[in-house]
């Protein structure tokens, strides 16, 4: 019988601990147990036999750490071989009469995905696909990913298992005491994620005894439509004498393992510290009991890192703002590769409310798939808000919803064939909600009706597909009113409609309505009003309109859905207030330019933010912007950067006056022809391979930037040949590396090496932590800069 | 193999002067304050503050130690554990969302980002003050001394003795710290250490 189908009706019991049990027969610290899988099979033969002895379904390979970080490919392959041999050979062995399988175990890697660690995330999947690879091979017959306390990382394993194997996958994870997973996830965003992928069963292991899992294990029960796994600890360690004992006695662990089988478990077993004798245990205390039904819990919702976000509970906003249409300064971004331009739009929409944003990136000339995935997968190193990968390009989204850290929202599919059948089996493959334009190969229909057919259609494909109606958003189109005096009446209609008939939630595109009508936030507002009142569930909006923002937060507060009008009030009490509109006519110019000149330098040098960039823009609207520059922004840099030369100014201060000056650059920056803006020469900046560490070059490129030189930054991590190409590409005069630590000194004397090559023109400067002067001519650098504001110096004597 | 516990701890109490030692600072201006204040309330609800730990024999071994998960002939570290019996080896952390929060402002603020790093640092290192209190406190119950907290990478003890480190305490598992190839801790704000205890 197949295990899935024998999980329909029957409780299923794995094992318990191995590591511990190894560990009393003689396993060494440091040795891998996995090794004793050959060198001690009848070992570990015994112990598989004895937890089906016990009654146990499943047993796990000892296969925890077998995997290519920690093994060469043959002996990975012999251990994997022996591994799956042994526990087979005991299933054999074992008079227990129940059905026996065997897992393939699949533990974490123990390194850390990048960004906040150095493990690729397709290195990571390439890793656990071989191990999976080898597994099939050796006809195991489902695949147990456990202990994971990373949402990017059991994505990565859950992927290679499922791109390298038919079996069935169960995913299980190991919560903190603050029922997150170490990298934040709670347990609902790894529901929505695991699901969204297709696991057969997912839960929880390791970290507590059942009693302390059972919040954590009762939350995946309230939202899980899979069967839930629970693989607890005998309780927490402690020493006795010079043995390690636990402190939950089986009788005691079953009791409380059965109690939560009561509550729905289906898949039970134990981890650390459990042996056979808890496992005989377990399975005698919930004899008799029937598994408990699984109500389909057919919840519309997307996550990222941390959390999920869900549609119907009440009306949700969508960030609109990472698009380059329309927009100059983002494309001139995008084209330059600035991802710090995305990050603020992200952060800044994100402080205003939004509760989502969508992301897109699609430009005429660039590589929109490659773009697209660096977006998102900059976006969700820093941003914990779900993301909605808008893009018309079915390479872009597999590449950026391959790399998204959780499940995602897909912007679009519409009804013709051909976009159904690019994106449903993406959103089948990677999970994700998705959005549905009801337009098709006739155009966008008129009536609410037709739109509505247009609906079923997409529902009934995506049915064949195996997507349910709950990953399904119907966006039935905003037209221009000005264009048709009844649209903004008929979309309306067919939010009520799709809303009615379907019960599936309804986005909206709401800016296009008030295309080409002045006052356009009045009307785009009041239209979103007149939808929320429809039932509308999520609107992709302007989240720095306050007329937006109004209306969302009065809607939200006469619907009772703002418990005690909270938001309301909060929301209330940042807008402007009236009387304190008028600063125009306060600082009279031109008289006052001297001492609002002085106002500014006293800001810059203060380190205050907005009042410098206040300042600032009040000057420019009667002083040039080079001016400006000139007699007010750079003097007050000099007098900062002085003192911090002195040692009476220090790097925070430093800093501060830094970003000051460049809120001040920033207004100038509006005044000035794009062009302009970069007066001095160019200077490529980054941190050299291997090494992570980028404040100070951050920092080194914000003081430049202050000075007007062009700066392109590479980041952290670049290869030497990305330097070399940047450089020639830009010929740029001045190169600029860092490196924090010794053991990455060697790939920036190979950077510098290789400069000298391809770029004899250019000179490198190079700071950090490790590095002296001495060192650094040793390395052939032309400079060492012991900090910020000598690198700037120095750049300035280049440019000369 | 020697048991490893782990344990969370409550928020130490933050160290103000640290933080601006640890940012380069001088005197505390009021927009400094002002950034420094709104950098806490950003950051302390977000922190966890857990550390693992095992205690291991010490040897002499030749002209170096055997302390049970590995030998060394680090000179630095024989001062430092001379007429030390035992030790208690830990690992540390106050958790990936520092790293985060740091990232983020990195490239929106420089000058917060400082802030962020020097106040990580603040917090791994009065988690690290709070565990060795406790040590010390149980030692003193035995009428036992301790001894400041050794790192690898202090003196001539080399960095790759964390893999050794990380071998013993399993840390990943335990408290989500792991070993990056180029022997740095993720999340970054983490510590391994030694504590003697003689007597």
């Amino acid at each position: 019988m197949k295990i899935t189908e024998y999980m329909q009706n029957h409780l299923l019991f794995l094992d318990g601990g191995m590591g511990t049990l190894l560990q009393e027969k003689g396993l060494a610290p440091g040795q891998l147990p996995e090794r004793w899988n050959l060198a001690h099979p009848e070992i570990v033969t015994a112990i598989h036999r004895e937890y089906f002895d016990a009654g146990s379904n499943v047993v796990s390979t000892n296969t925890f750490g077998a995997n290519a970080l920690k093994l060469e490919r043959a002996e990975l392959e012999s251990v994997i071989g022996a591994a799956v041999e042994n526990a087979r050979r005991a299933a054999a062995e074992s008079q227990s009469p129940q059905p026996k399988w065997v897992a393939l175990d699949i533990g974490p890697t123990g390194r850390m995905l990048a960004p906040y660690g150095d493990l690729d995330f397709e290195d990571a999947v390439e890793i656990f696909a071989e191990t999976v690879r080898l597994g099939v091979r050796c006809g195991v017959d489902l695949i147990f990913i456990e202990t994971m306390n990373d949402s990017y990382e059991t994505k990565a394993a859950l992927l290679a298992a499922k791109e390298n194997s038919g079996l069935p996958v169960f995913v299980s994870n190991a919560y903190g005491e603050d029922g997150k997973l170490m990298t934040g996830a709670d347990p609902a965003a790894m529901v929505a994620l695991l699901e969204g992928m297709g696991a057969d069963a997912i839960g929880v292991n390791c970290s507590f005894g059942p009693r302390q899992l059972a919040p954590i294990v009762e939350e995946y029960l309230r939202l899980a439509s899979v069967p839930v796994l629970l693989k607890p600890n005998a309780g927490m360690p402690r020493a006795e004498g010079n043995r390690t004992v636990y402190d939950v006695l089986p009788g005691e662990f079953a009791e409380e393992v059965a109690g939560l089988i009561a509550k729905g478990v289906r898949v039970a077993g134990g981890c650390c510290g459990t042996t056979p004798a808890y496992i005989a245990r377990l399975v005698q205390a919930a004899a008799g009991q029937a598994p408990r039904e699984i109500t389909p819990k057919k919840r519309t919702w997307v996550s990222s890192y941390t959390h999920t976000v869900a549609f119907g509970e009440k009306p949700l906003l969508i960030g609109e703002r990472i698009n380059p249409t329309g927009k100059k300064r983002f494309q001139e971004a995008l084209r330059a590769g600035d991802m710090d331009y995305i990050l603020r739009e992200g952060v800044a929409q994100q402080e205003r409310g939004a509760h989502l944003l969508d992301v897109n990136v699609g430009l005429p000339g660039i590589d929109e798939a490659r773009m697209l995935t660096e977006a998102v997968c900059q976006l969700q190193a820093v941003i914990d808000l779900p993301l909605q990968l808008d893009t018309a390009s079915p390479a872009a989204l597999a590449a950026a919803l391959r790399r998204y850290n959780g499940k995602a929202m897909i912007n679009s599919v519409s009804g013709k064939a051909e976009s159904m059948a690019a994106v449903f089996p993406l959103a089948k493959k990677y999970g994700g909600v998705v959005v549905a334009l009801t337009l098709d190969e006739q155009g966008i229909p008129e009536t609410a009706e037709e739109r509505l057919e247009i609906a079923r259609k997409i529902l009934a494909e995506a049915g064949r597909y195996g997507i349910g109606k709950e990953d399904l958003v119907f966006d039935p189109l905003t037209m221009a009113v000005s264009a048709d005096s009844r649209a903004a009446l008929e979309t309306l209609r067919a939010v009520e409609l799709i809303r009615k008939e379907l019960g599936c939630p309804v986005s909206l595109g709401v800016s296009n309505v008030s295309f080409g009508l002045p006052q356009r936030e009045t009307l785009t507002a009041a239209f979103f009003t007149l939808a929320l009142g429809k039932g509308l569930s999520a609107a992709i909006m302007n989240p720095y309109s306050d007329e937006m923002l109004k209306a969302y937060r009065a809607y939200c507060a006469l619907a009772g859905l703002d418990s005690a009008f909270e938001k309301y009030i909060d929301f209330a009490a940042r807008l402007p207030q009236p009387n304190t509109a008028a600063p125009r006519e306060a600082i009279p110019a031109p008289e006052a330019k001297e001492e609002s000149g002085s106002a500014l330098q006293r800001a810059i040098i203060k380190g205050l933010k907005e009042q410098a960039a206040r300042i600032a823009g009040q000057l420019l609207e009667t002083a040039e912007p080079l001016w400006v520059v000139q007699e007010e922004v750079i003097p007050a840099l000099n007098a900062v950067g002085e003192g911090f030369e002195r040692k009476t100014v220090y790097l925070p201060q430093l800093l501060m006056s830094a970003e000051a000056a460049k809120a001040a650059f920033e207004q100038v920056k509006r005044k000035l022809p794009a062009d302009k803006s970069g007066s001095r020469c160019t200077v490529v900046l980054a941190t050299v391979q291997g090494d992570i560490h980028d404040i100070g070059k951050n920092i080194v490129k914000l003081l430049l930037e202050n000075y007007g030189f062009s700066v392109h930054d590479l980041g952290r991590d670049v290869p030497p040949e990305t330097v070399v190409a940047e450089t020639l590409r830009t010929h740029a005069p001045l190169v600029g590396l860092s490196a924090l630590m010794t053991t990455t000194v060697p790939a920036m004397e190979e950077t510098i090496r290789q400069l000298r090559q391809a770029a004899p023109w250019c000179k490198v400067v190079v700071g950090g932590a490790v590095l002296t002067a001495e060192y650094a001519r040793r390395i052939g650098a032309d400079r060492y800069a012991k900090d910020a504001m000598e690198t700037v110096r120095y750049a300035e004597e280049i440019d000369g | 193999m020697s048991a490893v516990y782990g344990k969370s701890f409550p928020p130490p109490p933050v160290d103000r002067r640290e933080l601006l030692r640890y940012a380069g600072a001088g005197a505390e201006t009021e927009a400094l304050g002002g950034l420094i204040d709104s950098c806490l309330e950003e950051a302390l609800g977000r922190l966890t503050y857990q550390v693992c730990w095992a205690r291991f024999p010490v040897a002499r071994k030749g002209a170096g130690l055997d302390l049970g998960f590995a030998a060394t002939d680090s000179a630095d570290l024989q001062r430092n554990l001379a007429g030390c019996g035992e030790i208690v080896l830990f690992a540390a952390t106050v958790g990936m969302e520092m790293d985060r929060m740091i990232a983020r402002a990195n490239r929106i603020s420089p000058a917060r980002a400082l802030i962020l790093q020097a106040l990580g640092s603040e917090r791994a290192e009065s988690l690290c003050d709070a565990f060795e209190r406790e040590i010390r406190a149980e030692a003193a119950a035995c009428g036992k001394t301790t001894r400041p907290r050794y790192s690898p990478g202090y003196g001539d003890l080399p960095l790759d003795f964390q893999r050794a480190v990380f071998r013993a305490l399993e840390p990943e598992k335990r408290i989500g710290v792991v070993l990056n190839g180029s022997l740095l801790m993720s999340p970054s704000k983490s510590v391994t250490a030694m504590i003697g205890i003689e007597g």
